[in-house]
């Protein structure tokens, strides 16, 4: 893309932003078996929608489908906020059935799980043209410094959207929140269990915040 | 086992590329077996692009080709003025991939990447 056209872009995206009513769209993105959909629920069920973005499974690429919830109302401490939130399968560089296998999935369950799980990561991919703030959920009981959370942090650096860091899982007693803070210090971050529902009033005043 | 063939990709080489030209032949030579070292690694959204094609290459019936394992640093932001200006604040880093079958980590934090290929 060009200077001229970035510009143009850039003009147009602002314009469009002072005079339409849209609500902001965000995307939950991660690592598989991060928590997203766990945590995609919880958002739901706290603003007394009454569905599921999907179900949830020990199982990585459960989600193998982005799904969009629209007008989501999410209530603060400081007013209501309306977002459309888009739960994308978990992002990955490489998927093998036979690790599908292992978990006792017969070979043709496998295989169909791997084909459906690399054809989520390109919608996954795809949706990030079209979101207005992303929040990145990542597994507290793990590495931090995985390559789909520097990718997904070093494109949202370069496309200057807004984003907020999600440590989940910090129910369980090996969870180290701390970890990701120092690893990306230069982002927000909130510490939840999106299972147990923990720390979820200062997640939605941290979505106010950053996504309004 | 069998000999790896580990090629250092020089940023003269990488930077005289279009995007497509880069991941296509990132592709080809990982599904060579080779694991390829990028001096300056890819700018963010090469990556992705990486990702997606990666996925549209996957075998996913006979497992031949199961994708790629590539690592490199956290971005660093230029704090230049005329690198904010011009929307070049994120700067690539050394980035290493390969074959997911052959290249696998087993540590990584700020400053260390640990790989083995097996």
């Amino acid at each position: 893309m060009n200077m001229f056209t970035k510009v143009k872009d850039r003009i147009s995206k602002t314009i469009q932003g002072l005079f339409s009513r849209k609500n902001s769209c965000i995307g939950i993105y991660g690592s598989p078996n991060a928590g997203k959909t766990t945590l995609g629920n919880r958002i739901l069920s706290d603003c007394d929608i009454d569905e599921e973005f999907g179900s949830t499974s020990h199982i990585a690429h459960e989600t193998r489908r982005a799904k969009k919830h629209e007008s989501v109302n999410i209530n603060t401490d400081n007013g209501s906020l309306k977002l459309d939130i888009v739960d994308t399968p978990g992002l990955a560089t490489k998927i093998d059935f036979n690790d599908f296998m292992e978990e006792d999935m017969d070979e043709e369950t496998a295989k169909s799980r791997a084909k459906e799980a690399t054809e989520g990561v390109v919608e996954a991919v795809k949706w990030l043209d079209d979101l207005t703030g992303i929040v990145l959920v990542m597994d507290a009981t793990e590495d931090p410094y995985t390559q789909i959370n520097v990718t997904v942090i070093g494109n949202i650096e370069a496309r200057h959207i807004p984003m907020l860091i999600v440590a989940n899982k910090c129910d369980r007693s090996d969870a180290s929140p701390d970890k990701i803070k120092e690893a990306f210090p230069q982002h927000p971050i909130v510490s939840i269990s999106a299972l147990e529902g923990t720390n979820m009033d200062e997640l939605y005043s941290e979505i106010a915040r950053r996504f309004r | 086992m069998a000999d790896t063939q580990i090629d250092l990709v020089s940023n003269a080489k990488l930077s005289s590329m279009a995007t497509m030209e880069k991941i296509r032949y990132i592709i080809d030579e990982t599904k060579k077996g080779k694991i390829l070292v990028l001096e300056n690694g890819l700018l963010p959204e090469e990556e992705t692009k990486l990702i997606e094609m990666t996925m549209s290459e996957i075998d996913s019936q006979e497992a031949k080709y199961t994708g790629i394992e590539v690592q490199s640093y956290p971005s660093k932001q230029s704090s230049s003025i005329i690198s904010k200006l011009f929307n070049r604040s994120t700067k690539g880093r050394m980035t290493i991939i390969g074959p997911a079958s052959s290249l696998h980590t087993i540590k990584k934090d700020a400053n260390i990447i640990s790989e083995i290929i097996r």
